[in-house]
């Protein structure tokens, strides 16, 4: 079985490495670490504009590519929270705390530097799970009927909308709105119409690429344009030579790079709880452990490399449901899966066997993109710190101009960027009524397939509905989908008591732009964490 | 009561789900809701429609049961109607004018009337950006994506 999974791995090696698809990585983390940086745009407003570009690729380019950027945009988010004090992305959010303390010390160079590594590591973990993992959890999904499909989807659903950031009944409420929205369309079993409203444009049903650039493109600059920050750029100035760290620092980072990689690795195993939550949980039990946990938040290395090895190992696990099971964590892995299935590929555990090339080809070209990576952050630093100098108002201009030309060009449809301007609407009215749109687009890309299980299911057991609680293995993921309720209306009722990690999530989720969350974030440094 | 309710961000927050669930579960079983044995195209529709109502219901009741937030405002705290505007009328422009105009100006519309959005932009800075981007994108979209849209041309031919 291991020796299966490396000779797989080797040829997916041969794919990652044939000169077209390096490219394409290459491309990939380059473009993902540089929107990391920038403020106001995030990897998924960057992956659903790049979305229309990969269509006249070949599927594996596609994803070598769209994933880099996932990947390299964590890179990039490190600089930001570390020289600039800007959690600008969810996940680097706490790395703010202690990491811009060491730059005022001027050691802000060696905190990237270890991070870096502390990173690399992290993700190396996270790839090594995914190789030995996914044959095991593929060999067991392939005995799924459509009950247990359907049950393990109500759970990655019902997981990914409420243990993400806040409300959770918001979080399913936007689920089911994102389920609605898919539904939209011709039946693929009866051929009816739904939802069109006379309108022949929407026969084919909304189109993932509008869907995503109206939520993620333009709801969120409506939700930061002049609304940003000035960026002090005062200690961003990082030679190679300040890079260098210490024996003894080095040594001092072995072991909080172990335990965030653990950390992340076990988060990126519950579905739903990401990088974001990795982060924070590492930085809390970083303190618990350290010696000196009244340090922390003036300058603990510790602080700065825990919860970033944390945060790449969660996001190098979020692959795995995703690939082997077809079941998406958060909204990024929803449109990576989505670009797979414009490519005409189905998601879900046949993926492995029908497309080697595809799944191992990925798996390979993570180790490459996390090398290329590496080698771009370490001598780049100061290069990509002058991209934080382009000011939002060329940023967000062109970016809209990428959004109206890529729906367009997707079906050579102007009917189509209507859609995404209405979509884009409703999504800042959401934005503001403190929806976070990501699990609409989990409930779109999952919807249509769950809509089809369930009914399939249902054909099968003749409309006998317990079919769900009397077959063992769907009974256990209904019996998980309970707990996961029953833990929720548990933490609610409890009084009270919020982490400052917590809140400092939700200021950074609500806050893309990093405008006001950041004056928050500091602000509550000093509140108590339990 | 009611006076306390307009105050309330889950109000109209739990008011605009019960609007979208209504929307599906009456519409919903038009399209036929079938037995549970042989489900029609219309049950999927108006059980979620139902499920979203409760929750509506649930998110605005709940804004009663609880004390008001820090911050309860629908509208953030310097509305800015103008950039809102100018964002939302650059896909529209890109409509108008790549339909009628061709590709290089509606791209130059579309970059030109989101960037007047800034507080901080000049006139002459965006018109400035809205041709460079335009030309670079017009280059890169026409000629090397091949996307069959017109760089120039008039409503009823010409050019």
């Amino acid at each position: 079985m291991i020796l299966t999974a490396l000779t797989d791995l080797w040829n997916g090696f041969g794919v990652a490495l044939e000169p077209h698809n390096l490219m394409w990585c290459f491309l990939g983390v380059f473009l993902g670490n540089m929107v990391g940086v920038l403020p106001g745009m995030g990897p998924l407003a960057t992956i659903s504009i790049l979305l229309p570009l990969t269509f006249g690729l070949k599927p594996v380019g596609a994803i070598l590519m769209l994933a880099g950027v996932m990947y390299g945009a964590q890179y990039g988010g490190a600089i930001c929270s570390v020289l600039l004090n800007l959690p600008c992305h969810p996940p680097h959010a706490v790395t703010c705390l202690d990491g811009f303390p060491l730059t005022k010390q001027g050691k802000g160079g060696v905190a990237l530097c270890l991070s870096v590594m502390g990173s690399f590591f992290g993700a190396s973990w996270g790839i090594t799970e995914m190789i030995f993992l996914s044959p095991v959890l593929v060999r067991v999904a392939l005995q799924f009927g459509a009950a247990e499909i359907c049950s393990l989807m109500l759970l990655g659903l019902l997981a990914g909308s409420t243990l993400a950031r806040g409300s959770p009944v918001k979080g399913v409420a936007m689920t089911v709105l994102g389920i609605l929205l898919g539904i939209v369309g011709t039946d693929i079993n009866s051929g009816t119409e739904r939802f069109t409203f006379g309108l022949t444009e929407l026969d084919d049903g909304i189109e993932l690429i509008a869907l995503a650039l109206g939520l993620f493109g333009i709801a969120e600059f409506m939700n930061s344009v002049n609304q940003q920050a000035n960026i002090d750029t005062k200690y961003s100035n990082v030679k190679l030579s300040d890079m260098r760290p210490s024996k003894a620092e080095l040594k001092r980072t072995i072991f909080p790079t172990l335990r965030g990689t653990i950390i992340g690795s076990l988060c990126a195993l519950i579905p739903g709880t990401g990088p974001t939550i990795a982060s924070f949980v590492a930085y809390a039990t970083e303190k618990k452990v350290s010696r000196t946990p009244e340090k922390f938040g003036t300058g603990m290395i510790e602080g700065v490399i825990c919860p970033e090895a944390a945060t790449h190992s969660s996001v190098q696990g979020d692959f795995i449901p995703t690939m082997s099971l077809g079941i998406p964590g958060d909204a990024v892995m929803a449109l990576l899966l989505g670009a797979l299935m414009i490519q005409g590929i189905a998601p879900g555990p046949q993926l492995i066997k029908e497309h080697p090339d595809i799944f191992w080809g990925l798996v390979a070209s993570f180790w490459i993109g996390n090398i290329l990576l590496v080698l771009l952050n370490v001598p780049l630093i100061g290069i990509w710190v002058k991209l934080l100098t382009i000011p939002y108002r060329y940023l967000y201009p062109s970016a809209m101009f990428f959004v109206c030309i890529g729906v367009y060009a997707a079906n050579n449809d102007m009917f189509q960027v209507g859609e995404t301007l209405v979509i884009g609407l409703v999504g800042y009215i959401l934005l503001r009524l403190d929806f976070h749109p990501a699990p609409i687009l989990l409930g779109f890309v999952m919807g249509p397939r769950f809509e089809e299980n369930f009914r399939r299911a249902m054909l099968l057991s003749r409309g006998d509905i317990g079919v769900f609680v009397e077959r063992p293995i769907s009974a256990v993921f209904i019996g998980l989908c309970a707990l996961l309720i029953a833990l929720q209306v548990y933490v609610r009722l409890r009084p009270p008591k919020r982490s400052a990690a917590e809140v400092a999530v939700e200021t950074a989720a609500v806050d893309p732009g990093g405008a006001g969350g950041l004056a928050r974030v500091a602000a509550r440094t000093d509140a108590p964490q339990h | 009561m009611l006076r306390r309710l307009i105050h309330k961000r889950d109000f109209y927050a739990g008011g605009m789900l019960i609007l979208f669930g209504l929307l599906a579960a009456l519409k919903g079983p038009d399209y036929g809701p079938g037995t549970l044995m042989h489900m029609g195209p219309g049950f999927m529709p108006t059980a979620l429609g139902v499920i979203l109502i409760l929750l509506g219901l649930a998110i605005a009741g709940s804004s009663l049961a609880t004390p008001a937030g820090v911050d309860e405002q629908v509208l953030p705290d310097h509305p800015q109607w103008f950039a809102w505007g100018c964002i939302l009328a650059s896909p529209l422009m890109f409509m108008i004018f790549g339909t009628y105009f061709g590709m290089f100006p509606g791209t130059f519309m579309c970059i030109f009337v989101a960037a007047l959005g800034d507080k901080t932009q000049t006139y002459k800075s965006a018109v400035g950006l809205a041709l460079i981007v335009g030309v670079a994108g017009t280059a890169l979209f026409s000629y090397l994506l091949q996307v069959p849209m017109p760089i120039l041309s008039w409503p009823g031919g010409g050019l």
